[in-house]
């Protein structure tokens, strides 16, 4: 799938969603049931900074495509992050610097989040792009 | 006599907000509380009709002004029963009071290996300032433990007391574990060995009658927001013996009594402590305010507020998984708490959808979240005009989200 076909899904899973509450619960569900990280990878060196929670992220770089690693110590953070680690794993660094993140408008993430949970989910999407410039870098030095 | 809530509720308009359609549950007073129309009112009315520079002014309205600033003053006194109008020194709030003291007292009265106490469960505004006194001067700073019901162990209290001790600063009321520390019995051991006391009464002012004298506190410090008044004023009281003593903090107008590039010297008690244009509107709105709480008398508020605290602790107990921070025997009117392992930027998060506003995260109390080796708690804080319907609109929240975090 492209990116822009994981983002209708998760667009679609969404949208009967009305009442925020449930957005929410699909959100905490999202987290609660992601692949969780192994403990030894969190650490200081893969914390967001930005978050008030505590957001971890790691990147693989493996035959040209970048897979992602994330997890909270929070539900509704973690729920994001699973979602942005769900839409954005398996693809070139090229695909994600160039991808569009529309899903998190068309959900009404932004508008819904606290300013600290905006601004940490900005800072989240930041680091995944700067992982994926990274491995492009050192792939290109090879 | 118990309050009248629904009749004071009016007094607070706020309190009619809808928050995403839902009716605005408002429990964060331990941060600040809301205001009431008088309060509102008399700000507006300082602007409109009283506003000049005080002091000084020969015309009439900077002396109707200065009147008016210097009759808070005195009703602020009569609050907290000072001897004195010239202890009462008007600051931007608690933050700038302990300041004010850890910089004039400290810098004046410390030198290098004197010792200051503080407890465990201080705010970080009765932390820090004492460690930037630590960087100038070189003084220790000693901390008096809590308990695991977050009681302060006061036998350990004479242990830290040495012939260097210059000065103990614990607060009244904690803001984090709602203990209300049993300060009047810390000051007499203080003053045992001849050390002043400064009490942080940010938490204790709104929540109960203090009495500065009975207390025999050496200072006494509060923010006018805590009590209804408006941000940005508050109080230092200061025995006039250690306002004499010691040098004034900031420099500039009002301050002085005579200028020359020689030499200055300075004006007397208060001015001494009060250097540019005071906050005279911000000083008569929190007198209003005061007059607001005294009407309805601070020993029903305090009753108030404790029945709350204990509605809202035996509802909450109902709730799976329920662990209380904070169960000392003697509570002001607030209730910190976990659930299971719901973090409580999650739990905030929801109730807030739900209306409910409540505080998330450390306090500013970080080392009280160390002692119980947690990162944060979920503060809901209770005052005058909030009611046992609201406290069920909380449980019933806490319920919904423990059940949406599948606890």
């Amino acid at each position: 799938m492209t990116i822009n076909e994981k983002q209708d899904e998760i667009i679609s899973e969404f949208e009967f969603l009305e009442d925020w509450l449930d957005k929410y619960q699909q959100i905490i569900d999202k987290s609660q049931s992601g692949e969780k990280m192994p403990e030894e990878e969190k650490v200081p060196e893969n914390l967001i900074e930005g978050c008030q929670s505590k957001v971890w992220v790691t990147a693989q770089y493996k035959d040209g495509l970048v897979y992602y690693h994330g997890e909270s110590n929070t539900d509704i953070a973690g729920g994001i992050v699973v979602m942005l680690v769900e839409i954005l794993s398996g693809h070139t660094p090229e695909e994600i610097l160039d991808s569009e993140l529309y899903f998190i408008d068309r959900i009404g993430l932004k508008e819904h989040l606290s300013p600290t949970r905006s601004n940490g989910m900005l800072a989240m999407i930041k680091q995944m792009r700067l992982y994926a410039m990274a491995l492009k870098a050192k792939e290109n030095e090879k | 006599m118990g309050l009248d809530v629904n009749s004071i509720r009016k007094d607070f308009p706020i309190l009619e907000k809808k928050i995403y359609g839902k009716q605005l549950v408002y429990l964060d007073n331990a941060a600040t509380t809301q205001k009431p129309s008088c309060v509102v009112e008399k700000i507006c009315e300082g602007y409109y009709n009283c506003n000049a520079n005080i002091h000084r002014g020969v015309h009439f309205l900077s002396q109707h002004a200065t009147e008016a600033h210097e009759a808070a003053r005195e009703n602020v006194r009569a609050f907290i029963n000072a001897p004195s109008n010239k202890e009462i020194i008007f600051t931007r709030g608690t933050t700038e009071a302990i300041n004010l003291v850890a910089s004039s007292f400290g810098d004046s009265q410390c030198e290098e290996g004197d010792e200051i106490i503080v407890s465990q469960m201080e705010h970080h505004s009765n932390i820090v300032p004492w460690q930037l006194l630590r960087s100038r001067k070189g003084i220790v700073l000693k901390v008096i433990p809590f308990d695991e019901n977050g009681e302060l162990q006061l036998e350990k209290l004479d242990s830290l007391i040495t012939n260097r001790t210059k000065l103990i600063s614990v607060t009244h009321v904690s803001n984090t574990l709602a203990t209300i520390n049993p300060v009047k019995e810390i000051i007499k051991k203080a003053h045992e060995h001849n050390i002043p006391v400064l009490v942080d009464g940010a938490q204790s002012i709104p929540h109960l009658k203090v009495e500065v004298q009975d207390l025999d506190a050496d200072f006494f410090v509060f923010s006018g927001h805590k009590v209804y008044g408006p941000t940005g004023i508050g109080v230092l009281y200061g025995k006039e013996k250690w306002l004499e003593l010691i040098p004034p903090y900031q420099g500039g107008g009002e301050m002085i009594q005579k200028v020359t590039f020689e030499k200055t010297t300075f004006n007397e008690l208060p001015f001494k402590f009060e250097a540019g244009t005071p906050d005279y509107i911000g000083s008569t709105a929190l007198s209003t305010a005061l007059d607001y709480v005294t009407a309805l008398g601070m020993d029903n508020i305090a009753q108030h507020e404790s029945e709350l605290l204990e509605y809202a602790r035996e509802q909450m107990a109902k709730i799976e998984g329920m662990r209380f921070i904070g169960n000392a025997s003697h509570r002001g009117g607030l209730v910190s708490f976990l659930v299971g392992d719901i973090h409580p930027y999650d739990m905030g998060s929801i109730l807030d959808k739900l209306g409910i506003a409540v505080r998330t995260g450390h306090h500013c109390a970080e080392p009280v979240m160390q002692a119980f080796g947690i990162e944060g708690t979920v503060r809901a804080s209770f005052a005058l005009y909030n009611t046992k319907e609201e406290i069920d609109i909380l449980v019933a929240g806490i319920e919904r989200a423990r059940k949406m975090f599948h606890h």
